[in-house]
C-alpha cells in the first residue's frame, strides 16, 4: 500500500495500464492476479478501475465486481492511512472482539468497511489472522495488539491520532 | 463414438461414452429431475437436485455433469436419493418467495413442478430470508430477487450472449444475482434481449407487463386500437395452448385478435415488406454512391443496443431504417389515419412481438413522430403476454377458426415478410428484391438457402447479381455478432456489402418474449429449427413471395410515400443511433439517491 500515497493519479492510471497489458493475453484467467495488483496500486478497487480491468481482459464489469465482492481481501472502498483490522475469527470472537470492534467504531466515528473523510483511518472487520493465542487481537497497519479489552482501545488509538 | 453399457434403475442401456448420467437415464426412460441445468448453457451441477447413487461411489453424484463409464450401475430412486433431493428442495424453497398463486409463472415453473413431484408438504428449514428487491426501472425486464433461487441460468444465458450484465455478487447467504453494484438493469449495459427470462426456471425474471394498458385502450371508446403482430409469434404462440412445438397458428392468432376487440388487425409482415423496399434501396444507394459499407440490418433492437454499447464504431454501418413494427406504426398514424379520416392522436397501436427489447425500442424518443409528437407504437406485448390476454378474455384458442388480417390498405403481406422471424430471413427477403431490381426482371429462382439455418452462428454467401459481386454475412446471437464485428475490426474478415444481425440465437423465433420451454424439453429438440420451419412453410404457401410485389406496398408508394428513401420516408421510416456508455460513474450516484 506504500506506493499509493506517493503516486499521482496519472501514474496510477499508467501503472494499472501496464499491469493489464502484461496480463491481457490471458484474459479472464488473469482476473484475480490483475485485481490484486490493481489494489496494490490504488489501495482499493473503485468503479473506474473495475471498468479498465473488465475492458482490458475482455470480461464484463459485473463479473469483475462479482469477484471483488466475493473475496474479503478485495476492497471497494478506500483504505485509510491507518487500516485498523479487528479479527472476528472464532477465537477472537468468543474472547469479545465484538465489543472491541464497537469501541473502535465509536472512537473513530465510522463503521467497519468505511474510511474517515480525512483518509486517516479505516476499519476492517477481518477473518482470522492466525494469532489466536493473542485473542482478541487487532492490527493497525503492521502493528499487532493482543489480549485486549475495550478499555485499552482509546489509549492505543491516541498514538495514531497524534502521529 | 465408443458405446458403453450402463444400468440405470435395473434398465440396461448402451449409450455413447460422452453421455452424462442424465442423458443416459433419459434413454433408459428414467426422468432425473434438474433445476440449474440447461443444455449447452448451464451445465455446472450446482443445485444438487439431480443427485443419484452410483454403486461403488462414496457420495451421491450430480447426474447432469458426471459422465457414464462402462458397467456403471446407477440408482436414481433409492430412499437415500429421494430424501436428499427432498431436503435440497426444502432448502431452496426455504428462501424462496412462495406466493405461487399470484406469480407470473404459476403452473409454468420448474421449481413448482419439483415441489409437486417430491410431495413437499412442509418446509423444515424456516430461517433467515433474503430481502426482497424489485427492479422494474427498465421498460423491458422486471426482476424480483425474492423469487430468485440462484441457479445461475440467467447468468449463463447472458454470458452466452457475450454480454454478462448479470453475475453472482457477494458471498454465502448474501449471494445475489445482478449487475455490478447491484444496480438496476436499466442502468447496466443490458440490451434487453430477454434470454435471461427464457432461461429463468421460476418467476424471478419476466417482461415488464403492458397487457392492462392494451385492455384499457380497447375499452376506451375514443381510441381506435390497431394491432399488428410479428411473424415469429405465429411460430410459437400455440405452445402456450399445449400444441406441439413448431405448430403454425397464423389463422387462430388473427381470429383471437379479432375477438379481443381490436378495431383493426394487421400483420407486421407488411412493415417487413416496407422495410425491404427502404433497406434494399438504401443498400443499392450505398453501393453505387460510395456510402458506408458493409451495411448492417437494423430490425433487431437488442442488436441495436448491443452496437450502441459495445460497437459504437459501427453505428454508421447500421441501416437507418426503423424496424418493421415501428415503420408499420408510423404508417398507421400517417397514411392509414389520413385515408380513414382518424386523428393520429386517437389511434393506439399495439405490437405483439416475440421480443422484450421492442418494449424499450418503442419508447425511444427517436421513435416519436417529429411533427405530431406521437409514438409510432403505443404498447408492445410479448407472445407470452398475448397468450395470457387470450386466456383472460375467455377465448377458446384451440377452437378458433382460421382468419386473416383485415384486408384494408395495409393488410397484404408477402412470404418474404414472414421469414423475417428467422435468422437469415431478412437477408433472403432483401436479396429477393435487390436481385429483381438489379436484374430488371422477376427472377424465377429466389430462395437463398445458404443464408438459412442455425448450424453456424455466422453464415456467409457470395452472389453474382445483375453483374455485381455481392458478399453477404448473417449473424445470430450477440455473441456471433461480436465475433463477426471483431473480425471486421481486425481486418481479417472479407469485405462484405451487407450483413444481417439478429440479437437472439436463431433469430426472433427464439426472442426473449417467446414462450419459455422447460430445460428438459430442450434436451431432445432444436427449438430454433422447429419454429423457423413454421415460417418457411408459410412463405411457401403465400401467393406473393417478394416484398416489392405486395400490392398494398405498391399503392403506399404511389399514393403517399412517393419514392423509396424519399423525403417522407426519411421523416417517418428512418432513424438514427447514439453511442451509450458502459457503467458511467453516474450509475453509482443514481443508486445512492
Amino acid at each position: 500500500m506504500g506506493a499509493t500515497k506517493t503516486m499521482t493519479h496519472d501514474e496510477k492510471v499508467q501503472a494499472l495500464d501496464q499491469v493489464i497489458q502484461r496480463h491481457a493475453a490471458n484474459g479472464r484467467k488473469a482476473l484475480m492476479q490483475v485485481l490484486q495488483e490493481a489494489q496494490g496500486i490504488y489501495g482499493y478497487l473503485p468503479l473506474d478501475v473495475q471498468r479498465a480491468v473488465a475492458f482490458g481482459l475482455g470480461v464484463s464489469v459485473a463479473e469483475v465486481y462479482g469477484v471483488i465482492s466475493f473475496y474479503s481481501f478485495f476492497s471497494l472502498t478506500p483504505k485509510g492511512e491507518y487500516e485498523i483490522s479487528i479479527c472476528m475469527g472464532t477465537a477472537c470472537y468468543v474472547k469479545g472482539s465484538q465489543a472491541i470492534l464497537e469501541k473502535v467504531e465509536s472512537e473513530i466515528g465510522i463503521k467497519a468497511g468505511e474510511c474517515t473523510k480525512d483518509g486517516r483511518f479505516s476499519i476492517n472487520a477481518c477473518r482470522c489472522i492466525g494469532a489466536c493465542g493473542l485473542a482478541p487481537v487487532i492490527t493497525i497497519n503492521e502493528d499487532v495488539y493482543g489480549r485486549l479489552t475495550a478499555d485499552e482501545i482509546p489509549s492505543i488509538l491516541a498514538k495514531y491520532k497524534e502521529a | 463414438m465408443n458405446m458403453v453399457n450402463v444400468t440405470i434403475d435395473d434398465v440396461q442401456v448402451s449409450v455413447p461414452s460422452n453421455f452424462t448420467i442424465l442423458e443416459a437415464a433419459r434413454k433408459a426412460g428414467v426422468n432425473i429431475p434438474t433445476l440449474c441445468y440447461m443444455k449447452g448453457i448451464n451445465e455446472v451441477g450446482a443445485c444438487r437436485v439431480c443427485l443419484v447413487e452410483v454403486v461403488g461411489g462414496r457420495a451421491l453424484a450430480a447426474a447432469c455433469v458426471n459422465p457414464v463409464t462402462d458397467g456403471m450401475i446407477v440408482k436414481t430412486n433409492s430412499n437415500r436419493v429421494r430424501a436428499t433431493r427432498r431436503s435440497t428442495l426444502e432448502m431452496i424453497l426455504s428462501d424462496h418467495n412462495r406466493e405461487c398463486l399470484s406469480c407470473i409463472r404459476n403452473k409454468n415453473c420448474e421449481l413448482q413442478d419439483l415441489a409437486e413431484r417430491y410431495n413437499i408438504r412442509e418446509i423444515s428449514y424456516e430461517g433467515k430470508k433474503s430481502e426482497p428487491k424489485i427492479d422494474d426501472k427498465s421498460q423491458s425486464i422486471y426482476r424480483d430477487a425474492s423469487k430468485c433461487i440462484l441457479c445461475g441460468r440467467c447468468v449463463a444465458a447472458c454470458e452466452k450472449q457475450s454480454i454478462g450484465v448479470l453475475s453472482f455478487l457477494n458471498r454465502g447467504f448474501d449471494t445475489k444475482i445482478g449487475p455490478a453494484y447491484d444496480i438496476s438493469m436499466a442502468d447496466a449495459p443490458c440490451v434487453y434481449c430477454g434470454q435471461c427470462i427464457i432461461a429463468c426456471p421460476v418467476g424471478a425474471l419476466h417482461e415488464k407487463e403492458e397487457d392492462q394498458r392494451v385492455f384499457d385502450a380497447i375499452n376506451d371508446p375514443k381510441k381506435h386500437v390497431v394491432a399488428q403482430v410479428a411473424p415469429a409469434v405465429r411460430a410459437a404462440l400455440g405452445e402456450e395452448f399445449g400444441l406441439p412445438m413448431g405448430t403454425r397458428v397464423t389463422g387462430k392468432m388473427f381470429a383471437a385478435l379479432h375477438r379481443m376487440g381490436f378495431d383493426k388487425v394487421y400483420d407486421t409482415n407488411f412493415g417487413a415488406d416496407l422495410t425491404i423496399i427502404e433497406e434494399g434501396n438504401e443498400l443499392l444507394n450505398r453501393i453505387s454512391n460510395g456510402g458506408k459499407l458493409p451495411m448492417i440490418t437494423s430490425c433487431s433492437p437488442g442488436w441495436i443496443r448491443f452496437a450502441e454499447f459495445y460497437y459504437p464504431d459501427f453505428l454508421d454501418n447500421l441501416s437507418t431504417c426503423k424496424s418493421p413494427h415501428q415503420m408499420e406504426g408510423a404508417i398507421i398514424k400517417s397514411y392509414y389515419a389520413q385515408k380513414k379520416g382518424i386523428a393520429p392522436e386517437d389511434i393506439f397501436v399495439v405490437s405483439i412481438m416475440p421480443c422484450t427489447s421492442k418494449k424499450t425500442e418503442a419508447s425511444r424518443e427517436e421513435m416519436f413522430n417529429p411533427t405530431t409528437g406521437q409514438r409510432d407504437v403505443d404498447a408492445v406485448v410479448t407472445t407470452r403476454e398475448f397468450a395470457r390476454m387470450i386466456k383472460t378474455a375467455g377465448i377458446d384458442f384451440l377452437k378458433l377458426p382460421d382468419e386473416t388480417p383485415d384486408n384494408d390498405l395495409i393488410g397484404e403481406y408477402s412470404g418474404a415478410g414472414v421469414i423475417f422471424g428467422a435468422t437469415g430471413g431478412v437477408m433472403e427477403a432483401a436479396l429477393r428484391t435487390v436481385a429483381d431490381i438489379l436484374e430488371e426482371q422477376d427472377m424465377p429462382e429466389f430462395e437463398y438457402k445458404t443464408v438459412r439455418g442455425v448450424g453456424a452462428g455466422i453464415k456467409e454467401a457470395e452472389l453474382k447479381i445483375g453483374g455485381h459481386d455481392l458478399r453477404v454475412a448473417v449473424a445470430h446471437s450477440t455473441a456471433a455478432a461480436r465475433k463477426l464485428l471483431d473480425a471486421i475490426r481486425a481486418g481479417t474478415a472479407p469485405e462484405y456489402h451487407f450483413i444481417e444481425i439478429m440479437g437472439c440465437d436463431g433469430g426472433c423465433v427464439c426472442g426473449g418474449g417467446q414462450p419459455q420451454v422447460k430445460a428438459q424439453d430442450l434436451m431432445d429438440i432444436d427449438i430454433r429449427e422447429l419454429r423457423a420451419k413454421a415460417l418457411y412453410e408459410e412463405d411457401e404457401s403465400r401467393a406473393i413471395r417478394k416484398s416489392h410485389q405486395n400490392p398494398d406496398i405498391v399503392e403506399l408508394y404511389k399514393n403517399f410515400l412517393g419514392e423509396a428513401n424519399g423525403h417522407l420516408s426519411h421523416e417517418l421510416l428512418h432513424t438514427h443511433y447514439h453511442a451509450r456508455e458502459i457503467y458511467p460513474d453516474s450509475v453509482l450516484a443514481e443508486e445512492n439517491e
